[in-house]
C-alpha cells in the first residue's frame, strides 16, 4: 500500500451533528476510517447510529459536523454525488428490479449518471459478470430475483454497493435475517473487501454478532460516543456493559408454581411466522400465567415485534395461539384488542394531532362514563405527568411522554393481557426510572398480567417472573432472571 | 435490449401492426375513425405509463400536458392561420415547457403531493380556457381552420404509423439503460441515489419525453377533429380515462397501455346500444382487472413469461 494512503485515513468524521427538530438523533460525533479497515458502529436501538451512517452517505443532510473523504469535506452533498465520489452502501432492505434478471441488476449500478446512454456498453456486461462471481451469484445471473432465495438477494445488495469500486463501503446490519452459516459466508466476503483495501464501515446492534469481523469498533448511545476501540476492550467497558447489561440487577421473580391456574393463561405453540422468505419465528412456544409478568428478551431484529404482531392478530402464522382455552386463530385485530389482550405498540402509534386526553379517551372509550373517569383517575395517579399534560398535542410531548401516554391508552382498554413492545426505545435512563417504577407498580396493585419485549436488559429484568431470550427468530433461553446473567447475558453486549 | 427482436412480444406486435395496417381495405370509415382516436390515446397512455411505470410518479393530470398541445396547436392555426405541420410541432413543444414548468417545483415535494399538484394543473388549465373564451373558443370549443387530410384511410394510417413509432420510441426507451435508472429510482428512491444516480434529474427527463409524446400527440387530435374542446383533451374524465387505459394494459410495460387505450375506446363504442350503462360497463370491467389482476392484460401475459 502506498506511504500517503496508509498514513492518512480516507474518511474522517469531526463534530458530526443532526437534529430531527428538538430531537438530537447524533451529537458531536467523531470517528475516522482507515482503507483496509473494517470499523464498527454499534448501539442500541434508537442510539442514532444509522443516522450517523445515513449522514455520512449523505442520505439525511448533517445539521453540522465534517465528512472528509480523502481531504476534502463532503457534508451536505447529495447522496448521489457523495456515491460517485467514491461510497457505496449495502442497504438492509431489497428492492432489486423484479423484471429484469440478476445480471441486468448489477448493471443498473454500473451505468453513468447520463441521460444519453441508450444502449449499454459491452464492457459493462462483462464488469457485472465479475462481480456477480465475485459475491457468489455466478449461477444464478440469468435468474431474476424473484425466484432467488434470502441470502441470494443480500448478496446481490453487496454486489450493487461494491460495482463502481468504491474505497468507502457502507454495511447496514450486514446479517439481519441470515443463517448461522450464511453469516459466516457474509463475513469473508465483507474481509475480502477489506483486503482489497476498501475502508469498510458496518452499523449493527450489539458488539458481539461482529466482534470477530471488525478491527475497531465505536459504541454510541443516545446520539453520543461512549468508548472507541478493539472489539474485546469495548466490551469490557464499564459503560458500555451499563447500557447494554444494566449493573447488578436486583430481581423479584415470583416462581412460576405461584401461579394458581394449571393451564397458562396464554400459550403460544409452535407458532412460525414468514415475510416473503426470510424467516421471522421458527416453533416459538410461550407460555403466561394469569398476573405473571413474562419479560421477552432479544436483539433487535430477534423476532419480538413479529411475535406480538402474531399474537395481536397482525400476522398470517403456523402453530396455535391459545388464550383462556380459545384459540385465537381467524380473529381479527381489533375483536382480540377488545376482548382484552392489548399491545403497546413499539412504534406507540398515538394520535399526534389530538390531545392526550383525547388519546385516553379513546383508549377507554367502550367504558361507561363513570369507569371510565375512574380508570382515568387511576391511570392519572400511576402516570402523574399524563394529568399536567392533558390538554397537549401527543405529538408535542417528549418520547418519555409519549411512551407514558401509549401505556397509558393501553391501560385505558383495561386489559387482562398487556404486551409492551420496547417501552424504553431510545429514552434517556432517567425516564427509564420512572416507567420502571410505574410497571413495578402495575405488578403489585394489580392483575394484569404482563408481556414485555425488550433488549434493554436492564429494563426487562428487575420487574420479570420469567425471562424468554429470543435468538434469530428462535426461543434460545427460558429462566428465572436471576440466572440470566450468567446463562444467556454474553450475548448482550 | 438484443433479445427483444426475437422475442414473442416484438413478432406479436409485429403481427398486430401490419393486420392493423391492412384495415383500410376492408373496414368501414365508422371503425376506422373509432379506431384513429383510440391511436392517439393508445400514446397518450403510452407517454404516461413511462412516467408511472418507470419513474414511479403518479400525473393526474395527462391532460395537462395533452392540452396544452392541443390548444397551442389550435390557437396557433386558428390565430395566424400558420401551417398544420408547424402548428403540431410548436405544440409539442409548448407542452415540453409546461410540463418543465410544471414537473421542477413538483419532482420536490414528496408523495401525494407530486400528483395533488398535476391534479390542480388541469383544473387551472381547464379554467383559463373557459375564462379567456376569444382566444380559446371557451366551453363551444375552438374550430380549427386546417386539417390534415379528411381521407378516412390516410388520417387511420397517420394515427397508426404515429402510435407504432411512439411506441418504438418509448419501448426502446423503457428498455434502455436511461429505463433501468429510472425504474431503480422508482422503486427505491433512495438507494438509486446512494447509488448514484440523480433522481431528480431523470424523472424530469421522464417528465419531458412524456409531456413532447402527450403533446404531440393531443396536436394531431385536435388537427383530426377539426375543433378542439375541454371536453375531448382537457377534462379530468380523459385524464382517467387515460389512467384506467395505462393501468388496464399493464403498468411498466409501455406496449400495454396502448391495447388498454384501444380496448378502452372500442368496448366503450361497442356499448353505445346500452346508451347509458356503456361507460358503467367499461368502467365495471376496468375496476375488475385493476382488482384481480393488478399487472394488468400485458403485466399479467409478461410475468407469467419470466418465471417460466
Amino acid at each position: 500500500m502506498d506511504q500517503r494512503l496508509s498514513n492518512r485515513p480516507v474518511l474522517e468524521v469531526r463534530g458530526l451533528t443532526k437534529r430531527f427538530g428538538g430531537l438530537t438523533a447524533v451529537k458531536n460525533l467523531g470517528f475516522e476510517v482507515n482503507s483496509g479497515e473494517i470499523f464498527g458502529l454499534i448501539g442500541p436501538n434508537g442510539s442514532g447510529k444509522s443516522t450517523a451512517m445515513k449522514s455520512v452517505m449523505g442520505i439525511e443532510r448533517p445539521t453540522a459536523g465534517e465528512v472528509v473523504f480523502e481531504g476534502e469535506n463532503v457534508a451536505g452533498l447529495p447522496a448521489h454525488k457523495i456515491a460517485r465520489k467514491g461510497f457505496g452502501m449495502v442497504f438492509q432492505h431489497s428492492r432489486p428490479l423484479n423484471r429484469q434478471t440478476v445480471l441486468e441488476n448489477i448493471m443498473v449500478a454500473l451505468l453513468p449518471d447520463s441521460l444519453f446512454m441508450l444502449f449499454p456498453d459491452k464492457a459493462l456486461v462483462e464488469r457485472a459478470k465479475w462481480i456477480a462471481d465475485r459475491v457468489g451469484l455466478g449461477a444464478v445471473m440469468n435468474r431474476r430475483p424473484p425466484t432467488l432465495p434470502f441470502a441470494d438477494l443480500r448478496r446481490l445488495e453487496l454486489a450493487k454497493a461494491i460495482a463502481r469500486d468504491p474505497k468507502v463501503v457502507l454495511v447496514d446490519e450486514p446479517f439481519a435475517g441470515l443463517t448461522r452459516a450464511e453469516v459466516d459466508v457474509f463475513s469473508d466476503l465483507i474481509r475480502s473487501f477489506r483486503d482489497e483495501g476498501r475502508a469498510v464501515m458496518l452499523v449493527d446492534h450489539n458488539v458481539k454478532s461482529v466482534a470477530a469481523l471488525v478491527d475497531r469498533v465505536l459504541a454510541m448511545y443516545l446520539g453520543e460516543e461512549i468508548v472507541t476501540g478493539k472489539a474485546d476492550d469495548v466490551m469490557k467497558n464499564e459503560t458500555v456493559r451499563r447500557v447494554y447489561l444494566g449493573g447488578a440487577i436486583e430481581t423479584h421473580a415470583r416462581p412460576e408454581t405461584s401461579f394458581k391456574d394449571k393451564v397458562p393463561l396464554l400459550q403460544v405453540e409452535n407458532v412460525s411466522v414468514f415475510y416473503g422468505k426470510a424467516q421471522a419465528l421458527e416453533n416459538v412456544s410461550i407460555h403466561v400465567h394469569e398476573g405473571e409478568f413474562v419479560s421477552v428478551v432479544g436483539l433487535n431484529g430477534a423476532g419480538k415485534t413479529t411475535l406480538f404482531n402474531t399474537i395481536s392478530g397482525f400476522l398470517p402464522y403456523t402453530g396455535e395461539i391459545v388464550r383462556g382455552g380459545d384459540k385465537l386463530r381467524g380473529r381479527s385485530p381489533a375483536k382480540i384488542a377488545r376482548s382484552g389482550l392489548v399491545q403497546c405498540p413499539e412504534s406507540r402509534e398515538l394520535f399526534g394531532e389530538m390531545s392526550v386526553r383525547e388519546n385516553l379517551d379513546l383508549g377507554g372509550q367502550h367504558l361507561a362514563d363513570e369507569k371510565r373517569a375512574a380508570q382515568l383517575a387511576w391511570l392519572f395517579e400511576l402516570f402523574p405527568i399524563l394529568k399536567e399534560r392533558q390538554g397537549q398535542m401527543a405529538q408535542t410531548l417528549s418520547g418519555g411522554e409519549q411512551q407514558m401516554l401509549a401505556i397509558g391508552r393501553a391501560l385505558m382498554m383495561q386489559p387482562q393481557i398487556l404486551i409492551l413492545d420496547e417501552p424504553t426505545l431510545g429514552l434517556a435512563p432517567v425516564i427509564l426510572e420512572q416507567l420502571s417504577k410505574a410497571l413495578e407498580k402495575l405488578r403489585q396493585t394489580t392483575s394484569i398480567t404482563v408481556l414485555l419485549g425488550e433488549q434493554n436488559v436492564t429494563f426487562a429484568l428487575p420487574h420479570a417472573d420469567r425471562v424468554y431470550v429470543l435468538e434469530h427468530a428462535r426461543i434460545v433461553w427460558e429462566g428465572d432472571p436471576g440466572r440470566f446473567a450468567a446463562e444467556a447475558g454474553a450475548d448482550f453486549l | 435490449m438484443s433479445t427483444f427482436f426475437t422475442s414473442r412480444l416484438f413478432f406479436v406486435s409485429l403481427a398486430l401492426v401490419i393486420i392493423a395496417a391492412t384495415l383500410p381495405l376492408y373496414v368501414s370509415g365508422y371503425v376506422l375513425g373509432l379506431l384513429t382516436v383510440a391511436f392517439y390515446f393508445g400514446v397518450f397512455a403510452m407517454a404516461w405509463d413511462l412516467l408511472f411505470g418507470f419513474a414511479g410518479e403518479v400525473n393526474f393530470g395527462p391532460t395537462f400536458l395533452i392540452g396544452v398541445g392541443a390548444y397551442t396547436a389550435g390557437i396557433l392555426n386558428n390565430q395566424f392561420g400558420w401551417s398544420v405541420y408547424l402548428c403540431i410541432l410548436l405544440g409539442a413543444l409548448a407542452s415540453v415547457i409546461a410540463g418543465l414548468v410544471l414537473a421542477l417545483p413538483a419532482l420536490r415535494v414528496r408523495g401525494p403531493y407530486f400528483g395533488l399538484t398535476t391534479l390542480v394543473a388541469v383544473l387551472m388549465l381547464q379554467n383559463f380556457i373557459v375564462v379567456f373564451a376569444d382566444l380559446t373558443g371557451g366551453e363551444i370549443g375552438l374550430t380549427i381552420p386546417d386539417v390534415i387530410t379528411i381521407n378516412a384511410g390516410a388520417n387511420y394510417w397517420i394515427a397508426l404509423g404515429f402510435m407504432t413509432i411512439s411506441a418504438a420510441i418509448l419501448y426502446g426507451l423503457s428498455q434502455s439503460p436511461i429505463g433501468l435508472v429510472l425504474q431503480a429510482s422508482g422503486q427505491d428512491p433512495v438507494q438509486a441515489g446512494a447509488l448514484g444516480f440523480n433522481i431528480v434529474k431523470h424523472k424530469l427527463a421522464a417528465f419531458v419525453v412524456s409531456a413532447f409524446f402527450s403533446g404531440l400527440s393531443g396536436a394531431l387530435l385536435v388537427f383530426y377533429f377539426g375543433t378542439a374542446s375541454v371536453g375531448t383533451v382537457v377534462d379530468v374524465a380523459v385524464g382517467v380515462n387515460v389512467i384506467v387505459s395505462a393501468v388496464l394494459g399493464g403498468r411498466r410495460t409501455v406496449l400495454g397501455a396502448a391495447l388498454g387505450a384501444i380496448f378502452l375506446i372500442v368496448a366503450g363504442e361497442f356499448l353505445r346500444p346500452t346508451g347509458e350503462l356503456a361507460t358503467f360497463i367499461v368502467s365495471a370491467v376496468a375496476l375488475l382487472v385493476v382488482l384481480f389482476f393488478p399487472g394488468g392484460f400485458l403485466g399479467a401475459a409478461l410475468s407469467r413469461e419470466a418465471r417460466s
